[in-house]
């Protein structure tokens, strides 16, 4: 109680009071800029403020929505594994933190496996959800991306690891430790199967994490301004007790240092992801008039048939290596994106390989 | 010479018999017989002391500066050894070293941590915290081991991979996720050996290995006790709670299945008798080599790899 609640009018009371209806969080402010943003408009943006371009985090849910094609994705559930197995305590038990978090997020651990299509490749996506415990790397974490991985082998699908993370699960020890090799080989697997292995890094990408899976992609893709690195900020002021250069362990300083390919901004991910995996799975595209990648069919708008090689489909044939394929690619390469005869055909030759 | 607090009381007593020892150029012989008392006093404090060591002290054991160190087992058990330096792209890092030897006859790779042992030499080697070079050194020598078909041998002692800003931008990230995958698919047999410390990604960017073995007193961790202590209790002050609660003594990582064995020590530590560890440690590197060797390329990999999937699974 304090002199405004006891000496407000009824009248002007019920006006207060009403106001306490309103729902609270219509209104965030912008972390970078500190613009406001409207609930509404916010998430119309994918969590990206429409100030200033600065990318939030978005749940995982969101995030493998705008990732696969029309948002569609099947889940695969987690494989288990046993919890706790040092029967840690800190100043909690690490037993009851567990459960505590599995009762407010309603997920088993910081690992989502989803499979279905971008641009009609077949794709196996493991993402972190920070929202779990930060998205540390546990057995459970580990396990997922195994599986994951085996799923995208035995599918022949594109593999895609989507970290999100400050690094290991100090609460499971050395057995966190050991997911960095575990997580190697199952990317390994992928990979010498002849399939695309793709990293989309976001905010946070470090530690453990990015020690092992997360810097072994064929491509690595980041969000704008996400911060990506090793050591953490606080680690290396308080070794060499120096200020840290401007813009230190973002996307777009990792770009320049050339540990990763591209920063792509959130609305451009499926697109960007389309282009790049028919790329690589080599899938029939229709040629567009105008295209400049119709370099000797130039002018037919024609959709290239397979099995008649023209000057389109050999350059498609090629090897591309990731850096080619980002290079010259072309924007607007709209592949014919729910040609399921096309994607089988891609499957084929990639088993092939 | 740093001394550990819990070894106080034998310090004293080693003191007071190196006294006497002076003392005792009369030869009488109720001198010789004290000395043999207090040695015998000495023995047993230090079985005792060392049968019950807890996790913090054993941290503190792991990070003795007398420990022997990569450079003393090189020159101890290697013939020949001839260090190679460089990644070929930007330096070398003297944190971890490595080259051509042989092992007890047998040709071989060797690397591994180095700390150094003076001020001077601790600064030389960065406090055996690699940067990316190192690792990529790691890598190239590794892929050597491949060529030759020799096997490899690692010895693991760091706190962990440096924290700075020209090892961010060269990609420590990266060259510690590389070193991990050469170790993986290196078709030779690799040996692995915790001789003292076991940080995190730095460790086991070289410790993914066929055979990983750890010295009584080592430890292999995720994270530094302090550091966890400071960020799970907000205080670094609670790193002995962190010690025990991380589970990172050598006896925990056998009883978790994640190492193959536990390298005993002499009596008192590595750090009393280095030359008689050394020899104890490169006993069950030939060992673990006369089982492993010859070797099945494919057998191997395949073995290698089940090794490190299983861990963290159900039994």
């Amino acid at each position: 109680m304090n002199w405004l609640t006891n000496f407000i009018r009824p009248k002007i009371r019920s006006i207060v009071e009403q106001q306490k209806d309103v729902p609270e969080n219509l209104w965030q402010k912008c972390p970078s800029c500190e613009g406001m943003l409207f609930h509404r408009d916010i998430k119309e943006s994918l969590n990206v403020c429409y100030h200033c371009g600065h990318h939030m985090r978005i749940s995982v849910e969101e995030r493998l929505e705008v990732m696969f094609d029309d948002g569609k994705y099947t889940k695969v559930a987690a494989p288990k594994v046993p919890h706790d197995p040092l029967k840690f305590k800190d100043r909690k038990k690490y037993s009851d933190r567990l459960r505590d978090t599995r009762a407010k997020t309603g997920q088993e651990d910081a690992i989502r496996i989803a499979k279905g299509t971008i641009g009609g490749c077949p794709v196996v996506i493991a993402a972190f959800d920070f929202a779990f415990m930060g998205g540390s790397m546990g057995a459970a974490v580990g396990e997922g991306i195994v599986k994951a991985a085996e799923i995208a082998v035995k599918e022949k699908a594109a593999f895609i690891t989507v970290p999100c993370s400050g690094g290991a699960r100090m609460q499971e020890g050395a057995i966190s430790l050991m997911q960095m090799p575990r997580t190697t080989i199952a990317v390994n697997r992928v990979q010498n199967a002849g399939l695309p292995y793709i990293v989309l890094l976001t905010d946070p990408t470090t530690g453990g994490v990015s020690a092992s899976f997360a810097m072994l992609g064929d491509i690595h893709i980041a969000e704008p301004g996400c911060m990506i690195g090793f050591a953490g900020k606080r680690v290396i002021q308080e070794t060499i007790r120096e200020e840290l250069p401007e813009g230190f362990q973002t996307a777009e300083y990792c770009l320049e240092h050339g540990m990763i390919d591209m920063v792509v901004p959130r609305d451009e991910l499926n697109a960007t992801l389309s282009r790049i995996l028919n790329i690589i799975f080599n899938k029939k595209i229709k040629v567009k008039k105008g295209d400049n990648n119709s370099k000797k069919s130039g002018g037919n708008d024609k959709k290239v048939v397979s099995g008649k090689p023209s000057g389109v489909k050999a350059e498609l044939t090629q090897k591309t290596t990731a850096d080619k394929a980002v290079k010259n690619a072309p924007a607007n390469t709209n592949a014919d994106a729910r040609q399921k005869t096309a994607t089988k055909t891609a499957a084929r030759t990639s088993a092939k390989k | 010479m740093s001394k550990l607090d819990f070894e106080k009381p034998i310090l004293e007593l080693e003191a007071k018999i190196n006294e006497l020892h002076n003392v005792s150029s009369d030869d009488s012989l109720n001198i010789t017989e004290e000395i043999d008392r207090m040695t015998a006093k000495v023995d047993r404090l230090l079985k005792q002391t060392y049968n019950k060591l807890t996790a913090q002290q054993k941290v503190l054991v792991a990070r003795h500066e007398d420990r022997p160190h990569f450079k003393d087992y090189a020159s101890q058990i290697i013939t020949d050894f001839t260090p190679l330096a460089g990644e070929r792209c930007f330096g070398e890092d003297q944190a971890l070293l490595g080259g051509l030897g042989r092992f007890r006859g047998q040709s071989c790779v060797i690397m591994g941590h180095e700390k150094g042992q003076t001020t001077e030499e601790r600064i030389k080697h960065n406090f055996g915290m690699a940067r990316p070079e190192g690792y990529r050194k790691a890598q190239r020598l590794l892929k050597m081991a491949e060529q030759y078909q020799i096997p490899v041998i690692t010895l693991v002692d760091t706190a962990g991979a440096y924290p700075g800003v020209g090892a961010e931008e060269r990609g420590q990230a990266e060259a510690i996720a590389k070193s991990i995958e050469t170790c993986l698919n290196v078709k030779v047999p690799i040996v692995s050996v915790i001789i003292g410390e076991g940080g995190s990604g730095g460790a086991i960017a070289i410790a993914t290995a066929d055979k990983v073995f750890m010295l009584e007193h080592s430890i292999y961790s995720v994270i530094s006790p302090e550091g966890c202590a400071s960020i799970l209790w907000r205080s670094a002050s609670h790193a002995g709670d962190a010690a025990e609660a991380l589970r990172l003594t050598a006896q925990d990582m056998k009883e978790l299945k994640l190492i193959d064995g536990i390298i005993s020590e002499p009596l008192g530590g590595a750090h009393r008798k280095r030359e008689e560890t050394i020899d104890l440690v490169a006993d069950t590197i030939e060992n673990a080599f006369a089982k492993l060797m010859p070797w099945n390329t494919d057998k191997i990999l395949k073995d290698r790899q089940e090794k490190y999937l299983a861990m963290g699974r159900a039994a």
